[in-house]
């Protein structure tokens, strides 16, 4: 469709399930009926306190668990280096 | 050998199949190549070629007892070996494993929990050794047998030798001895590929009467070494305990049981990395290193009870 202001050509865009046209010339927007209703819905959906975090896992060890002296010191190397090229193949192999 | 058999048993699998399916799909796959282990898949049936030195009648024994333990291990489709070009071969049913690429993932509750019923079984009449600390002095003296010296090995070789002669091989192992997996890792859980499927054990191989820690001293040996994230760690040892599984105490530091065998598969696993490293020309990478460390900070640990 062509924008009633400036007769360039409008694009149909898909935000957040609202269907809108905007100009490619003067970027003005063109709604259906209900779609300004839809995006007042989602604005105020948006505005609202975000709900809380959810409930940090449970049955972790209050302590870590216990480990060997001779083990790895500070309680291990996994965390940043678990994607290690070699680690994954380990657990999987005699 | 190898080049003749994996043919051979590609050819067996696909019959063994078409015996049980007549429509068969035939997708085939090898599924592992080593130098003392064949595995091909043909859709629904796998075949295993075994190492040529396996003492057959040993292997007998074992897969009559996954034959006796459907929940536990995975059933064999025959009950005995057959021969193919010298090499034992036994049929399975093939099953999911675990994802190689997301350890993440990995049923560690269901791990602990079908380790713990193993170990309850009542030992089988006329089973045979666990093999866990046999193949755990032959990684070791692979890495003896090294052509030239490596850095690595003296750490390795003295953690090794500061082991009791049980955890060698050498001797029995103190205790009761109960059903053993004897090479229990991530490898060793299939199921079957419909959904809901139960997680079960595999590879009888090593399967045999021993100490039962020997079974929880890999994971444990991960998790000190820093490979293993410590909650895997957690739910495993937990779900083994709430199971009923007698290699620990129910409660309290499971360490001072786990102690000796832990060091025991750190060793290995040290061994066949810096043996493989050395093969390879390669030098040791991070994980490698850590295990080799792991093996130098024992020597000035030493273990807290004589084992044997």
């Amino acid at each position: 469709m062509q924008c009633p202001k400036c007769r360039a050509p409008m694009h149909t865009y898909n935000r957040n399930g609202v269907q809108i046209e905007q100009c490619s010339g003067c970027r003005g927007i063109f709604l259906d009926y209900g779609e300004l209703e839809a995006l007042t819905r989602l604005e105020s959906q948006w505005s609202q306190p975000a709900p809380p975090p959810p409930a940090a896992p449970q049955a972790y060890p209050a302590a870590a668990p216990q480990a060997p002296a001779w083990g790895a010191p500070h309680g291990g190397h996994y965390g940043g280096h678990r994607r290690h090229k070699s680690f994954g193949h380990m657990l999987f192999s005699s | 050998m190898t080049e003749d058999l994996l043919p051979a048993l590609t050819a067996r699998a696909a019959e063994a199949a078409h015996t049980r399916d007549p429509a068969c799909p035939c997708v085939t796959a090898t599924l592992a190549l080593r130098e003392d282990t064949t595995v091909v898949r043909h859709a629904a049936t796998v075949a295993k070629a075994h190492a040529p030195d396996t003492d057959t009648a040993a292997l007998a024994v074992r897969t009559a007892v996954a034959a006796r333990l459907p929940g536990i291990l995975l059933p064999p489709l025959a009950p005995a070996p057959a021969g193919l070009h010298g090499r034992p071969v036994t049929y399975w049913p093939y099953g999911t494993p675990v994802d190689p690429d997301d350890p993440d993932a990995a049923p560690w509750e269901e791990a602990g929990v079908l380790l713990a019923r193993l170990h309850r079984t009542p030992l089988p009449e006329a089973v045979p050794p666990m093999r866990g600390p046999e193949k755990a002095a032959r990684a070791v003296a692979l890495l003896r047998g090294l052509a030239g010296p490596h850095p690595a090995a003296a750490p390795v070789l003295d953690a090794w030798a500061d082991l009791p002669p049980w955890a060698r091989g050498e001797a029995p192992a103190p205790g009761p001895v109960r059903l053993c997996h004897g090479d229990f890792h991530l490898g060793q859980l299939i199921r079957d590929p419909a959904p809901g499927s139960p997680w079960l054990l595999i590879d009888v191989d090593d399967l045999g009467a021993g100490p039962p820690v020997w079974d929880l001293a890999r994971p444990a040996a991960w998790y000190a070494v820093g490979m293993l994230d410590p909650d895997a760690w957690h739910r495993f040892l937990t779900a083994y305990r709430a199971a009923g599984g007698p290699a620990v105490p129910p409660d309290g530091d499971p360490w001072p049981a786990l102690d000796v065998p832990a060091r025991a598969l750190t060793a290995q696993t040290a061994a066949r990395a810096v043996t493989k490293a050395a093969a390879a020309g390669r030098p040791l990478d991070e994980v490698e290193e850590w295990l080799v460390d792991a093996c130098a900070r024992m020597r000035s640990e030493p273990a807290a009870a004589p084992a044997d």
